[in-house]
């Protein structure tokens, strides 16, 4: 069966949600929005934990309850949309594959698509720690699901590989149904979760933390039994002499999220090995004409409320592009990360598209405090910014008035992080 | 406890606070922070350090076994335990709105616990 | 009392019993494990020989030509992944080419058809991947790939449906000899048979001394493997070794039937039965041997690891024979490779030996030849995918998104004779935690679906063996709260903790 729509958002998360919600704000009324669970909302729904929506609404909301907001609006607008339905191939010309136990297998051509897939968690399989295989490991975000959602405990004892911030809530949540925590292990000599996280979650109930540590073997034979924890050189790796056994039933790990985008591959849309998402322009549109990305599947955010905004922009693009107002040209002009920078997000601009901001994300590759951030427009410093504290795990959002790149004829844009006084 | 050291979470540069005891009006004098926000912030987790508390509890009559819940505003640090053994006594029952209030005034704190989301029960297809 | 008792659920135990289910015996199969294939079956190279490398005239030799030649059939009667991709061995040196040229006569000795020298030329055409180093290679057109754990799975069902009775979580622990009996103690029955077969694997000489006089000694050989993610599948498209040494044929990186890369294994001789760590000198030593072979093996793709052992044992050969003071127990021991390549030309073997007993042999007439064909969602067309949702919804549903395995193949994987009870033996059958998020989606909902298909709560679903509990209790159990709150970390750990 094959059905069309103009626009097709495919994960109705926070970003596919505020992506939709713009699409259909923006004019277009033939929106379809697919999620392959149960319900809207996607990875919020388990989020059940405050701190969404203080840029956004000005309040402290939950997880479930930022989700509401969006999906009361795509209700009222009566934006179309299929649970429990899981997309299966995408194509170079915007032909997806889709299935679920009511239509079956359904082929939807599409104008235009917005990828808002989100990301999967690094495993202990990607890590390669060796040991036994036994039951009790589980990536942060699974546990999350369980002990939120179907009800269960994981474990009594546990261990967390990780600071991020999903390990760090799962801390304190497993604290509170009345496990024990008894200790979180990060590789890096710094955490990567926000501050808030550390002081609430790991402070709060005296759990310690150990940087620059790592867990070099699991231990046990059907259920884990223990994990040897080691302290870990400049060069991260494990100092012989160091290893202490941690005795518990349970390890979780919060090593790292990887944003989903075999669909993406699938349909030959080009890779940034930095971010292991899409490389975007200034409307989120990817290397394929109309096929729009936003939120996790493009770079890994920290902040919901971030997401909405970068989804906003590519639904409102969507629904240009279906418009035929998007413009199109070969040299936009490219943004690179320069000293400092791990990634930028977008990848290049059209001055054309922009309404009177270019709105961008980057992350540092290390800590750095006191420090400028150059935005450089091929040779000329466009602007410095001073910065008190620059960290990897916390991403900073730039924006740079549009006049200020418009009719300038640039080729290149970079951002670097400068010490003061250079 | 007369001396701490915490670390101030009011704005992301998360300052490196010391808060002592002292004779001063409120009681507490606070070094290292780099703005008035730290100073409040530290004489509030010494004198009277408060959260907000998010948990489930038991959900009957929908696919989904769980109900988030919050508190509606922060209560007292010391009565979490307490609070979570209270909650964990309680079951609601769909369907049920965002912002219902399960227990009303948990333990006297003036606080209640709400629904954080809204769920439909299971006679409807689908969320609420 | 049994006709015959087989004791291990291995590919060889499950081959053996498969070809003893087509005649009119009463037969059990006897597995300690909480399923079948969960020994060494379901942790090694999963490589079907060529056969240059086994000794001329041993048992291994011309066990694994008549193996090797019988899978097409056998696969497709049973459904099983299979593919002959062709094997090299690789010459990273001059002084390699006399391995090979030997490994050659070997062949062409045992029989092994097809087999040539290739010069750089021709290996680089095969294998453009192939290190800059290698010289050339012996290719052996004959090698193949298989699923062992689905075939023994597959030969397992068969034979249930076929009327062998299967017996999990059993484990023997003691064997009597009567008159013309053999009385099984067992951990949770007593099994009594006119002969029994075995095939216990790691623990073939500890079974065998139950009853006969110890002859031989079983000891464990460890091997460390890494799987890739199919992303990498196709950076070789043959079995690919390198010279082989005395402790095995080696570290080999293949794709695999699912189209993952595999590399692997080390060769270590340990002590215990038991032990099936993975250590990071072992996965160290795979990776640089693997990245020898291949250009661009990178550690970034690995989504697993895993260790098997084989019974290894002195006499260097397969040890097939009937006990000399047990009369009517069989051993089938030693079983190390090429013994997944063999396993169905021991099954004829063995049905050899038993027929020798004067066992009456009498073939079923209604023997089912074919298993119930798998559904595999993924490989099905767009219409074919359509119709089988038409017939049963729950094919619409996919719950592993990583390989889209839907909920009808994993309620149908539930349901066949010897299906899943856990969520490996789900993993096992059709996929779900294989792939790249290693369960972090899936296992949820496939959780979900054992409990609910079991009938039983979520909470007692586990992971493989009984005791590998993974959920603990409901939350709101207010016994947690009760847990005393002691932490076990000495003071000193903590104080060595960093606070930020």
């Amino acid at each position: 069966m094959q059905i069309e729509y103009d626009v097709v958002v495919i994960g109705a998360g926070p970003a596919g949600l505020a992506a939709a919600i713009e699409v259909k704000r923006n004019g277009v009324d033939s929106v379809l929005i697919v999620d392959r669970d149960r319900e809207l909302g996607g990875i919020l729904q388990q989020c059940i934990h405050n701190g969404f929506g203080l840029h956004l609404f000005k309040e402290e909301l939950t997880g479930p309850e930022y989700a509401e907001r969006f999906i009361n609006e795509l209700k009222e607008l009566q934006i179309e949309y299929k649970l429990e339905t899981m997309v299966i191939e995408l194509t170079k010309d915007k032909v997806i594959t889709m299935v679920n136990s009511k239509d079956g297998l359904l082929t939807v051509k599409a104008k235009a698509i917005v990828l808002a897939m989100g990301c999967r968690e690094r495993t202990r399989g990607a890590l390669n720690i060796p040991g036994t295989r036994p039951s009790g490991i589980y990536t942060a975000g699974t546990a999350q699901r369980f002990v939120n959602m179907e009800g269960y405990m994981v474990g009594k004892r546990v261990v967390i590989l990780g600071s991020g911030d999903i390990g760090l809530i799962m801390a304190r949540r497993l604290t509170l149904e009345g496990a024990e925590v008894l200790a979180v292990v990060e590789l890096l000599p710094y955490s990567s979760g926000l501050t808030r996280n550390i002081v609430q979650c790991l402070e709060d109930f005296e759990i310690p933390l150990f940087l620059s540590h790592t867990i070099t073997k699991i231990q046990g034979k059907y259920r884990l039994e223990g994990v040897w924890v080691s302290k870990v050189d400049d060069k991260r790796h494990p100092i012989e002499g160091t290893e202490v056994y941690i005795d518990c039933d349970t390890l979780l790990l919060s090593v790292g999220l990887i944003p989903e985008n075999e669909l993406s591959k699938g349909a030959d849309i080009e890779i940034d090995t930095a971010t292991n998402g899409p490389i975007v322009s200034e409307s989120m549109e990817t290397s394929t004409d109309g096929v729009f990305a936003c939120g996790n599947v493009v770079h890994v955010h920290d902040l919901a409320d971030y997401v909405t905004l970068e989804a906003r922009r590519a639904g409102k693009s969507a629904a240009k592009y279906i418009k035929k107002l998007l413009q199109h040209k070969k040299d936009n002009i490219i943004i690179s990360p320069g000293d400092g920078v791990r990634y930028i997000v977008p990848h290049h601009v059209n001055v054309d598209n922009l309404e009177d901001t270019l709105e961008l994300f980057l992350r540092v590759n290390r800590a750095y405090m006191e420090k400028n951030l150059i935005v450089k427009l091929d040779d000329t410093i466009l602007a410095v910014i001073n910065k008190k504290r620059l960290v990897p795990g916390e991403v900073e959002n730039i924006r740079i008035k549009s006049h200020m790149i418009r009719d300038r004829e640039a080729s290149f844009m970079t951002i670097e992080v400068q010490s003061e006084g250079v | 406890m007369g001396k701490r050291k915490i670390i101030c979470i009011a704005c992301p540069l998360g300052c490196h606070i010391e808060v002592s005891e002292d004779k001063s009006v409120s009681g507490y004098k606070v070094t290292g922070n780099q703005c008035k926000r730290g100073e409040k912030y530290g004489i509030k987790e010494m004198s009277n350090p408060t959260r907000l508390l998010t948990t489930t509890v038991k959900l009957r009559n929908s696919y989904l076994k769980r109900l988030p819940v919050r508190t509606n505003s922060p209560i007292p640090k010391g009565m979490i335990s307490k609070c979570m053994r209270e909650i964990s006594k309680i079951e609601a029952s769909a369907p049920i709105k965002t912002g219902t209030v399960l227990i009303k005034n948990i333990l006297n704190t003036g606080v209640d616990i709400v629904s954080s989301r809204s769920i439909s029960d299971l006679s409807q297809t689908d969320v609420v | 009392m049994y006709d015959i008792a087989v004791i291990g659920a291995g590919i060889i135990g499950c081959s053996i019993a498969r070809a003893l289910s087509k005649y009119q015996l009463k037969i059990v199969l006897i597995e300690k494990e909480s399923d079948v294939a969960n020994g060494t079956t379901k942790a090694n190279s999963a490589i079907i020989h060529a056969g240059y490398d086994a000794k001329p005239g041993t048992l291994k030799a011309k066990l694994n030509l008549l193996g090797n030649s019988a899978f097409d059939e056998l696969c497709k009667i049973l459904d099983v992944p299979f593919k002959r991709i062709g094997s090299m061995v690789i010459a990273l040196q001059e002084d390699e080419f006399a391995t090979l040229s030997k490994l050659y006569e070997q062949g062409v000795r045992n029989g092994v058809p097809g087999i040539k020298i290739l010069q750089q030329k021709e290996l680089r055409n095969i294998e453009p991947n192939i290190s800059d180093h290698a010289l050339g290679a012996l290719y052996a057109p004959t090698c193949g790939i298989v699923g062992p754990w689905e075939l023994a799975i597959a030969l397992a069902e068969n034979a249930a449906d076929n009327g062998v009775e299967i017996l999990l979580n059993t484990r023997v622990e003691n064997i009597k000899k009567l008159e013309n009996e053999y009385i099984l103690y067992t951990n949770n029955r007593i099994i009594s048979a006119k002969r029994v077969v075995n095939c216990a694997g790691l623990h073939a000489d500890e079974i065998n001394d139950m009853v006969a006089t110890p002859s031989f000694q079983i000891m464990p050989r460890r091997g460390e493997y890494n799987i890739m993610d199919k992303s990498v599948g196709k950076l070789v498209n043959t079995v690919v070794f390198q010279c082989p040494s005395k402790l095995g044929k080696g570290v080999l990186i293949a794709p695999t039937v699912h189209g993952n890369l595999l590399i692997g294994p080390n060769s270590e001789d340990i002590l215990e039965k038991n032990n099936f760590e993975t250590t990071k000198d072992g996965l160290k030593h795979i990776f640089d041997t693997a990245a020898r072979s291949v250009k661009k093996v990178s550690a970034s793709t690995i989504i697993t690891a895993f260790t098997g052992l084989r019974a290894r044992c002195e006499r260097d050969d397969f040890i097939i024979e009937e006990a000399t003071d047990a009369v009517g127990f069989i051993n089938v021991a030693g079983i190390e490779s090429p013994g997944l390549t063999a396993a169905p030309a021991i099954a004829d073997y063995v049905l050899d030996i038993i027929k020798g007993m004067n066992v009456d042999m009498v073939a079923k007439t209604d023997f089912v030849e074919k298993r119930r064909p798998v559904i595999r969602f993924n490989e099905l067309t767009n219409d074919e995918k359509e119709k089988i949702i038409e017939k049963d919804s729950s094919y619409g549903k996919i719950i592993c998104r990583c390989e889209n395995i839907t909920e009808g193949e994993i309620v149908d994987a539930i349901h066949r004779n010897v299906g899943a009870r856990t969520l490996d033996s789900v993993k096992r059958r059709v996929r779900p935690g294989s792939g790249r998020c290693q369960g972090g989606f899936c296992s949820p909902r496939v959780m979900e679906i054992l409990a609910r298909e079991l009938e039983i709560d979520m909470s007692k679903v586990v992971k493989d063996h009984p005791k590998s509990y993974i959920l603990t209790a409901q939350t709101k159990d207010t016994s947690m709260f009760d847990l005393h709150a002691v932490n076990y970390l000495t003071k000193e750990c903590v104080a060595n903790a960093n606070r930020i």
